[in-house]
């Protein structure tokens, strides 16, 4: 906690070699990463909600050119028992789960049980509207994909890209030491702490180069107008039914990715890496090692 | 350690509650935001933003895809109004559709009407396509229809005319079903007036006698049960003046995403 303090306040002046404890801040993220990812934040958000909204007009997935409505991929449906009572029921192919209360059937704006797809608490707005719930996606669609563009234009201009997200052939080298690392929560000091990681490059990765473009591309090819130029893209997924699949199972890849991101972020000291998006400063944890010490750190856990 | 479990649980669950009580209170936050003027102003313009990039970045005549024999449905699902109680409607049903006739109107030079006879005479059009609801379904079915150009050119639309508008004999919560498109769309080569679908007389649950099929666009734009097809400069007047029944239920005009 001294430590933290003691790097707060020499956030912004250069770090000179520090005595005990080794306090050592580095410029961490620029402003323009800082503002893109800031955007981003509000635009998955915005998506996400608006996209289940969407979803929950026909809470179903197909896989193909079209609906075969008797044999969904997924569905989140509802079913009334003898007495009346709604019960949520989540298909996934062949299998059936009873989901009541969370999918396929949770409380309305009234706080009665009624049957949608995903829970009014994830959707946006949270009463069902499929219209809202379009122009919401639309319009932020286009901030995210603009954001998404500029910030992969950035990325390699700047050298962000070469610099701090390709993997490193040290990298790969490290590459089971860092999973394990990860399953013990534990994280990188010093030197080492000034870089990404190898799971962290490749969560990044796969987040800008395979899940942003994919969901983009995925939405578009949904779109009749566009199909009219973009059917070698329809027909190589497999259809419109299956690029709506896609979309939707690219939009959990996401989810996932935000709750391990904010996961780390929040067992990594989170005051410090919220700073360091904020001001682009960040104080590196357990401060400057020489060569010497950052070997032996190497080798062993620091609480 | 048995505390540091319990601990760790409350931390859990109280992880889980902030989630689901941030996430509430932000969308809560989110309807505010959209009940302001100036955000609902700005949520509306991303339906005519999109369609102004995607018409400028595609060829105004690009053909939707079109299926084989093998790819039809089996049955064509049917939504929005399927079976139309207004009086005039069953009596067209009931004599079927022997009297019905298709008035041409509005900004052209000759305004005429068709019955149904005499658009089955007219050259057609016979197109395999896939239909996309705004809910997200898809389903493909085989169309066979006159090419709306060929009839609006046989009436002559004036220099002024912007936009053509389908009017529709079906009654939903108290309005008449309308919708409409440009001048360009209509002239889409794809654009028919149908009055088959898979080689039968068109259901009444599909639209009956005659639907439109704007092949690049969603489900709501392709009006059913036809009346009327009107030219206009604008469309403010009719309706609540959103220019379709669902787009002034707040559904964007564009309808082609």
């Amino acid at each position: 906690m001294a430590a933290t303090n003691a790097a707060m306040d020499e956030m912004a002046r250069p770090v000179p070699m520090p005595a005990q404890p080794p306090a050592w801040t580095i410029y961490r993220h620029r402003l323009p990463v800082r503002i893109m990812h800031w955007i981003n934040v509000v635009c998955l958000f915005v998506m996400v909600g608006s996209g289940l909204q969407i979803f929950n007009a026909h809470p179903a997935l197909y896989w193909g050119k079209q609906s075969t409505f008797v044999a969904p991929a997924l569905m989140l449906g509802a079913t009334q028992d003898g007495d009346h009572n709604l019960h949520g029921v989540t298909k996934i192919g062949s299998h059936q789960f009873d989901t009541t209360g969370v999918l396929g059937v949770s409380a309305g704006v009234n706080g009665k049980p009624r049957a949608r797809g995903f829970p009014s608490w994830a959707t946006l707005p949270g009463p069902q509207s499929l219209a809202m719930g379009r122009q919401w996606h639309f319009l932020f669609a286009w901030i995210f994909a603009i954001n998404g563009s500029l910030y992969l234009l950035w990325t390699f201009a700047s050298k962000h890209f070469s610099r701090d997200l390709a993997p490193t052939g040290s990298d790969w080298r490290g590459f089971f030491r860092s999973i394990v690392d990860h399953i013990k929560f534990k994280h990188p000091h010093g030197e080492e702490a000034t870089r990404y990681n190898i799971l962290q490059k490749l969560a990044y990765l796969m987040v800008i180069l395979v899940f942003g473009p994919g969901i983009v591309l995925m939405g578009l090819a949904m779109s009749p107008h566009m199909d009219s130029v973009l059917g070698w893209l329809v027909d190589l997924v497999g259809g419109r039914q299956s690029a709506r699949t896609i979309h939707f199972i690219i939009a959990f890849g996401f989810i996932g990715f935000v709750l391990i991101h904010v996961f780390e972020v929040l067992i990594s000291g989170v005051f410090n890496q919220l700073r360091s998006m904020i001001t682009g400063y960040y104080s590196v944890p357990g401060g400057r090692d020489d060569a010497h010490d950052a070997a032996k750190e190497d080798s062993h856990e620091i609480e | 350690m048995k505390s540091n479990d319990r601990r760790l649980l409350n931390r859990r669950h109280f992880l889980a509650r902030s989630v689901v009580g941030g996430s509430a209170l932000l969308l809560a936050g989110c309807d505010k935001l959209a009940g302001t003027s100036w955000f609902s102003g700005l949520l509306g313009k991303a339906g005519p933003f999109t369609e102004a990039v995607q018409t400028a970045i595609t060829p105004a005549n690009a053909l939707a895809r079109e299926f084989t024999e093998a790819d039809i449905a089996p049955t064509f699902r049917a939504n929005g109004s399927v079976d139309p109680q207004d009086d005039d409607y069953l009596d067209h049903v009931d004599n079927n559709f022997a009297d019905w006739k298709l008035e041409i109107r509005g900004l052209v030079e000759r305004p005429y009407s068709l019955s149904l006879a005499e658009l089955r005479a007219l050259p057609s059009r016979t197109q395999i396509t896939r239909h996309d609801c705004v809910e997200g379904w898809s389903c493909i079915g085989k169309w066979k229809g006159v090419p709306l150009r060929a009839v609006l050119e046989r009436a002559g639309v004036k220099p002024q005319a912007r936009f053509v508008v389908f009017r529709c004999m079906d009654t939903l919560d108290d309005n008449l079903y309308y919708e409409s498109c440009r001048i360009v769309d209509a002239y889409h080569p794809q654009t028919i007036l149908a009055y088959d679908l898979n080689d039968k007389p068109l259901p009444i649950a599909n639209g009956a006698p005659l639907r439109v099929r704007l092949e690049r666009k969603l489900g709501y734009k392709q009006a059913k049960y036809l009346s009327a097809i009107e030219l206009v400069d604008s469309y403010a007047k009719i309706g609540s003046g959103n220019g379709g029944y669902w787009e002034d239920q707040g559904y964007d005009w564009y309808g082609g995403i």
